[in-house]
């Protein structure tokens, strides 16, 4: 399988500013040397905590915010040095699903007018033809073609977010990025929309990119998974390894906090200690060596590396598991 | 004779709280809204009932209720009671409720930031509660808030007590939260949703420490949340609530092996999760019931699998089931035979 899209050492520094000059005082680090690929028609899982850079890292890869450096390639070409009208053109293939599906549809808009308006902006067919393509796509996405003239306010949760998702591929996208969709749904809807989104793949030929905080969900739908950690990739491997057998001390965590629904499975989990530390701050060497049960000196003071280690898996731990 | 009634005793003495037909309702512009319609269930002492639902289903109006914390107007108490030590709570004037409140009965809520006053300390917030209730001088009330925040592992609390809710991270405000209801040391402790708003590793952190507590308090918990991995992990008893009813009750480990209603086994069964191969993933068809236009029946038949004509009429009463209650028709694990023929 080919390369869809490449991120090469991404970097994202806000900055802070203060004092009586606003000058920029102190940067929060949010995404600090992020590598990764995505494989056409895979499901590429990227999983963390609140504050680890993963909506950061879907954000900078639309350029919806400028990445303060690194590259990224999509099909071959670096999305960073394209020029406003290239970028947008490749925006066409690249859509996004965003979390909340009761701020990200304009409540004066109607359906219609919400799913037609990239094919608007990209002049693609007339009046009746987008109509047309919109009742197809509604359909597509399990809601009714005479939905077409109603307003957000009239559906629920779970419909506005097939109104979302119908919105990113009315251009046919290549990549998605789904950006937590359904953790704003009850569980019950948050299965329907999963479903929607494996058939969708298969229909379309998608590739998803699919930020979630929920491990369950993230097993769910991916074929290989990221976790992250304080603006770093931490581990990367093929999703059936990665829950069976964990090489970072923080991922072994994360699996472990997940509450199981059995009552007969009450393990004793690892509980970590304390909070994720600040990313204006971050800890020297590994970032993850405050929490870590197993840091050592070395983990203090050199920060390790991505490493390869085995097939398609990679870990930045100086003492994997 | 002697021996029945000691026998009573016992069994009354066990129940901290009894919910009896509880219905709280809401009268908006646009209709009445049942939100919570004919809920009976209890709570001994020293459990962990955890009551589950999506949202709509009444679970945290139905909490409310029992802190008589409802807003009235809209809110109405249309029915029902609520016995805490065999005292009903509805009845109670509100000078009454403000003893019992954050004393005997004490609730966190989901949201740790907007729960938390963020003009005082913590360590201020924390004493208010036990110098209403426990007549203790503010100073002695500082120091136990010391202690409250070291037990529930605030690190640093002789700093912390002086700090306020914006300087401290998420898990630390739920902690802050934890410490205040228990400062009293209530005999039942309400969480609403407590570890919603949390990250999977601070969940677990405050999941430990409630169970913790619980043992060395000896309080009992009602735990109102949509998780059912938080379900597993610490209910004895569980309530599943749909559109205002409680549509089944029964023993963690009975609800999780054997559902008897069509709606908690749909919600076992929608959840991804990391204990099973994948596959696509069994769905509830539909949206929750809305509350302004219940349907007919049993409320949840639009969205049953195995709905019959009996149940779009019949509204199904909450029977008992060998010690356990479900509120169906045609309970799951009983007559698989016929349902397939139909």
């Amino acid at each position: 399988m080919d390369e869809l899209l490449k991120v090469v050492g991404l970097k994202k520094y806000f900055p802070i500013y203060g004092g009586i000059l606003s000058r920029p005082k102190a940067y929060v680090r949010a995404l600090d040397g992020v590598s990764f690929s995505i494989r056409r028609g895979e499901t590429f899982g990227l999983v963390g905590e609140s504050g680890c850079g993963k909506t950061t890292t879907g954000r900078v890869i639309l350029r919806l915010i400028e990445p303060t450096s690194g590259e990224a390639f999509f099909e071959g070409r670096n999305l960073f040095s394209l020029n406003r009208s290239d970028m947008r053109k490749v925006r066409r293939e690249i859509q996004m699903v965003f979390q909340d599906p009761f701020g990200s549809l304009n409540p004066r808009m109607t359906l219609g007018e919400i799913i037609s308006e990239p094919l608007e902006i990209f002049g693609e067919g007339n009046r009746t033809q987008r109509r047309e393509a919109v009742r197809e796509l509604l359909r597509v996405v399990g809601l009714q073609p005479t939905d077409i003239d109603r307003f957000p306010h009239e559906l629920s949760g779970g419909q506005r977010q097939r109104v979302g998702i119908a919105r990113a591929l009315v251009l046919r996208p290549k990549l998605v990025i789904c950006d937590e969709p359904v953790s704003a749904l009850d569980v019950s809807i948050q299965s329907q929309i999963l479903n929607l989104l494996g058939e969708l793949q298969q229909r379309f030929g998608l590739t998803y990119m699919f930020i979630a905080h929920g491990l369950n969900v993230i097993k769910h739908v991916s074929n290989r998974v990221g976790v992250m950690y304080l603006g770093k990739l931490v581990e990367t491997a093929p999703v059936d390894e990665l829950f069976a057998e964990p090489r970072h001390p923080y991922t072994e965590a994360l699996l472990s906090a997940i509450p199981i629904p059995d009552p007969r499975k009450r393990l004793n989990r690892i509980v970590l200690e304390g909070d994720v530390p600040s990313p204006v701050k971050p800890p020297s060497g590994c970032r993850f060596h405050t929490r870590c049960p197993f840091a050592r000196q070395l983990c203090k003071e050199s920060e390790p590396e991505m490493v390869e280690i085995g097939p398609d898996r990679a870990v930045a731990c100086h003492f994997p598991l | 004779m002697g021996n029945a009634e000691v026998r009573k005793e016992e069994v009354s003495l066990q129940r901290l709280l009894e919910v009896r037909g509880l219905k709280t309702y809401f009268f908006t512009s646009s209709g009445v809204r049942p939100a919570v319609d004919g809920v009976t269930f209890h709570i001994n002492s020293g459990e962990t009932l955890a009551i589950v639902g999506e949202s709509g289903c009444g679970k945290s109006v139905t909490s409310l209720s029992i802190m008589r914390l409802v807003p009235v107007p809209p809110g109405r108490y249309m029915g029902g009671e609520i016995l805490f030590n065999g005292e009903d709570l509805l009845k109670k004037s509100e000078a009454e409720m403000q003893a019992i409140r954050g004393n005997e009965i004490a609730m966190i809520y989901q949201e740790p930031m907007t729960s938390l006053n963020p003009v005082f300390t913590v360590g201020w917030q924390i004493a208010e509660a036990l110098q209403l209730h426990q007549n203790v001088k503010p100073k002695e009330a500082l120091e136990k808030a010391k202690h409250m925040l070291e037990l529930v592992g605030v690190p640093d609390p002789q700093r912390r007590v002086h700090e306020y809710p914006h300087q401290l991270s998420g898990g630390m405000r739920q902690r802050v939260m934890i410490a205040m209801a228990l400062a009293c040391s209530p005999r039942l402790l309400i969480a609403d949703e407590p570890t919603t708003a949390l990250d999977v590793t601070v969940q677990a952190q405050i999941l430990e420490l409630l169970k913790r507590l619980k043992e060395e308090l000896g309080m009992a918990i009602m735990l109102i949340t949509h998780d059912l991995g938080v379900v597993g992990e610490m209910a004895d008893r569980v309530v599943v609530m749909y559109a205002g009813r409680v549509v089944e009750e029964a023993g963690v480990c009975d609800l999780f092996e054997q559902p008897l209603h069509p709606y908690t086994e749909g919600l076992l069964t929608c959840i991804p999760r990391i204990d099973r191969p994948r596959g696509k993933l069994c769905v509830i068809r539909g949206t929750v019931a809305n509350l302004a236009e219940l349907p007919r029946g049993c409320r949840f038949h639009p969205r049953c699998a195995h709905a019959r004509e009996i149940c779009t009429r019949e509204e199904p009463s909450l029977a008992e089931r060998n010690g356990r209650r479900v509120a169906c028709h045609f309970p799951l694990g009983e007559q698989d035979s016929t349902k397939k023929v139909v």
